[in-house]
């Protein structure tokens, strides 16, 4: 405990250094996630490719990656821009899935009654199905960051500053209490990470909370029930 | 530096001895193949069981957990806290193993517990309806129809267990992530790029033949074309049309597949 | 405010919020900072703007560092580290193309880098064939008594079974022994070839990368047999390991010294450096790497002490 205390400014500038690695690409991932989510989800040729190609994307393994990506970008090997064009790789690889799904679970009806009422193709796709996925696609953003933080930690192999590098400090001194309080701070910030999105979802999606309780993002059975309660949910009374 | 690294690639020194691409590789499969053996033989049967059981489903819900510890920190870790205790080689190997074997786990078991969930229920009535014992079910009709998730449990496994054994090679376990270790450290780049480049086609090989097991393996009455009768109208409507084989149900927030931490 | 704007405002906060985190974490370790990638521009351009002084990734080069940097601080300059960026290998790059200024080095090791036959064992000749062999935009500044020198140590225990004293006592017995050490020690001359050459010796494996603590471990637990251990190492009397003597004198004499980046070159940076190099010997830098391996310590704090204690910081 005594090393941690007494370099708690460390890991904290470490931490913070770690957040900014790990979600700036989440953002950037999400953003970049939603017309390819888009696309795969409208089915045709796009489908296969777009789920399959990210799919490959995400077996690659973290280091290898870090280091592969100077080799077409022309980085240097030890840049920390690797770790952030890495990592939003593998964001918009679990995203595109989880946006693709979370438009396809919303129920024919709503899309329809929102056609009914005069809402355009790209209004409709906005201001209804988008809310009404974010259930699913912050489900996968979830998942998103805390594998984020957890693979960041992976970049100090390559000499980025973070919450890993306690890691590598810690072994290297054969010094076990900061490893573990390496392990512990990145345990800390994927939760950290976790209860934040959880927050904005439950921000972003009222009607699933309006008295129904059923839990955002479970099967396709609730999926049924709730869209037929909630068909007029974004309430698209006018005022867009 | 492409040209450097095709060089490094096609060089035939690299491809004898004990640090050479083949040896390395093998060293690389068997460790994660070991590993994977390990803890399948423990994983799939919990999950079957907690599947069929319904009970301590909390053991679950709790890999979700496990996904948010680095592995590189485990690695170190067990090295650092496991290795004094061993002898030789097995002070090296033995911690790497049991980590490896340790992160295998959460995919598999949820896979498999995914998997016996998202059995159709009209299935299992009709085959008690068929008089089919309890264990006549599970084997006949619960694991059949678990397969897709089982097995898309089993792709993330793989590719959990594949890349933790990359960075494994900083406690000296040698396989092909020892070129990226030995390379970064030596500041031999063109060996890290074709270390990379060789591990990044080794997972790619080993999902695309995973992938293509499952087309095999799974009954084409199930996931090929995604219109059961339990789907939704409105999913067909949506067009979600023909899917990749290991597409879990959509709104199944912990999918198996999408886990790694490494 | 309608449902449909506030996603919008919540994505605008949430960016927010990653753009004022990235402003206050940003500062001498912003990932986006281009001084650790900086192109043949470098970071500091004449001297007298930032000294930027690296490290090898093991704790006495940190060290070392660090007390260059603290010395080269309390005079006035704008130093900082780059600590534990890789082997010689790896640095040199960040030397060659000014990513840093300074790096705390060993005389004969860095003359066997730029010459793989050099053979000099005399310490002054040594500094001056290195001096000679440097490419033009890097320099030495004064070397210092202290030496740290590579080595094959074995555990007590070991070197009274084999009957083991001096290296080529091992050249018999090596077959059936793992060795440690660090990744660059297979490939440089002094490492497994030179071990071949100079002595016949042929370990039955080597293990990498073992280093610093995990190598001493290791040893000590009879994971390895044999290790690469810096002479300087506080675990080798704490541990009774027995030093095996070099007779052929492979490793050299291995005085410390700066390298630095002529262009980084004052007086000021030459009277920091070169009063830290009088002051150190041999003694003292293994009583300060104990002090950073065993007391657990940090690197920076038992330079800055050392320092002051001395009259340079």
């Amino acid at each position: 405990m005594t090393w941690f205390l007494e370099h708690a400014d460390v890991v904290g500038r470490l931490a913070v250094q770690h957040a900014y690695l790990a979600g700036v690409p989440l953002l950037i991932g999400l953003v970049l996630a939603l017309p390819l989510g888009w696309l795969a989800q409208r089915g045709g040729p796009w489908r296969p490719i777009l789920l399959t190609g990210t799919g490959l994307l995400y077996t690659i393994p973290s280091l290898a990656l870090f280091v592969l990506i100077p080799l077409v970008l022309g980085t240097r090997i030890l840049d920390p821009v690797n770790v952030l064009v890495a990592m939003t790789i593998y964001t918009i690889a679990l995203l595109v899935r989880s946006v693709a799904d979370g438009l396809a679970s919303v129920p024919a009806e709503t899309a329809a009654a929102a056609t009914a009422m005069g809402y355009g193709g790209w209004r409709r796709l906005v201001t209804v199905e988008l809310p009404l996925a974010i259930p699913v696609i912050a489900a996968g953003l979830r998942v998103a960051a805390v594998s984020n933080v957890s693979i960041v930690s992976v970049a100090s192999l390559i000499g980025v500053a973070q919450l890993g590098s306690l890691l590598t400090d810690g072994y290297q001194r054969f010094y076990g209490e900061v490893l573990l309080v390496g392990i512990a701070a990145c345990v800390v910030l994927a939760l950290l990470f976790d209860v934040v999105i959880v927050g904005v979802t439950r921000l972003l999606t009222p009607w699933a909370r309006a008295g129904r309780g059923a839990r955002p993002g479970s099967g396709p059975g609730s999926h049924a029930g709730s869209g037929a309660g909630s068909g007029g949910g974004p309430r698209a009374g006018g005022a867009a | 530096m492409i040209g450097q690294v095709w060089a490094w690639l096609t060089d035939p020194e690299h491809w004898s001895g004990p640090d050479g691409i083949p040896s390395r590789l093998g060293e690389h499969l068997s460790y994660s193949f070991l590993a994977l053996l390990v803890a399948a033989l423990v994983a799939i049967p919990l999950g079957l069981w907690i599947g069929h059981t319904g009970r301590a489903r909390w053991l679950v819900s709790s890999t979700n957990a496990v996904r948010a510890i680095p592995s590189l920190g485990l690695l170190f870790a067990a090295a650092l806290y496991l290795g004094p205790y061993l002898r030789g080689s097995a002070a090296f190997l033995v911690p790497g193993l049991i980590v490896l074997i340790l992160l295998a786990m959460p995919p598999l078991l949820a896979g498999t517990y995914a998997g016996v969930e998202a059995v159709d229920p009209a299935a299992r009535d009709a085959a008690k309806g068929m008089g089919m014992t309890g264990r006549q079910v599970l084997l006949g009709v619960e694991m059949p129809c678990a397969l897709p998730l089982l097995l898309s449990g089993v792709r993330s496994a793989t590719l959990q267990v594949v890349g933790t054994a990359v960075i494994a090679a900083y406690i000296s376990l040698g396989g092909l992530g020892a070129y990226l270790s030995e390379g970064l450290n030596i500041g031999d780049y063109p060996m890290v790029a074709g270390g990379a480049l060789l591990v990044a086609t080794l997972a790619l090989v080993l999902d695309l033949a995973l992938a293509g097991l499952t087309r095999l393996v799974v009954s084409p009455g199930l996931g090929g074309t995604r219109r059961t009768v339990a789907r939704q109208t409105s999913r067909t409507r949506r067009g979600a049309g023909t899917a990749t084989n290991s597409v879990p149900p959509p709104s199944h927030p912990s999918t198996p597949r999408e886990s790694r931490a490494s | 405010m309608t449902n449909s704007t506030r996603p919008i405002l919540s994505v605008l906060a949430a960016a927010a919020l990653t753009l004022s985190l990235a402003a206050c974490g940003g500062g001498t370790n912003n990932p986006l900072a281009t001084t650790t990638s900086g192109g043949a521009t470098g970071a500091t351009g004449t001297g007298g703007g930032a000294v930027l002084v690296g490290s090898a990734d093991f704790s006495e080069s940190a060290l070392l560092a660090e007390l260059y940097a603290g010395a080269l601080k309390a005079k006035g300059v704008n130093a900082s580290t780059k600590l534990r960026i890789g082997s010689r290998e790896a640095y040199m790059k960040g030397m060659q193309d000014g990513s840093i200024q300074v790096i705390p080095e060993y005389t004969g090791a860095l003359a066997r880098f730029y010459n793989k036959d050099f053979a000099e064992n005399d310490p002054t000749k040594t500094y001056d064939a290195l001096k000679s062999l440097l490419p033009a935009d890097l320099t030495v500044l004064a070397k210092s008594a202290a030496e740290d020198k590579d080595s094959i140590t074995v555990t007590k225990e070991t070197a009274d079974r084999l009957q083991l004293k001096t290296m080529s006592d091992l050249a018999a017995k090596a077959g059936d022994l793992v060795l440690g050490a660090p990744d660059e020690f297979k490939t440089r001359p002094q490492g497994v070839p030179g071990l071949a050459q100079t002595y016949g010796i042929t370990f039955k494996q080597v293990r990498t990368p073992l280093t610093g603590q995990a190598a001493v471990q290791a040893l000590k637990n009879g994971q390895v047999q044999a290790a690469n251990i810096f002479t300087t190492d506080p675990a080798i009397t704490a541990n009774n390991f027995v030093v095996l003597e070099d007779d052929k004198r492979l490793f050299g004499t291995q005085n410390v010294v700066p390298l630095v980046a002529k262009k980084a070159v004052t007086d000021t940076v030459t009277a920091a450096l070169d009063g830290v190099s009088a002051k150190l010997t041999t003694d003292e830098l293994r009583a300060l790497v104990g002090q950073v391996d065993i007391d657990k310590k940090d690197p920076a704090a038992v330079a800055k002490e050392w320092l002051t204690k001395n009259g340079l910081g």
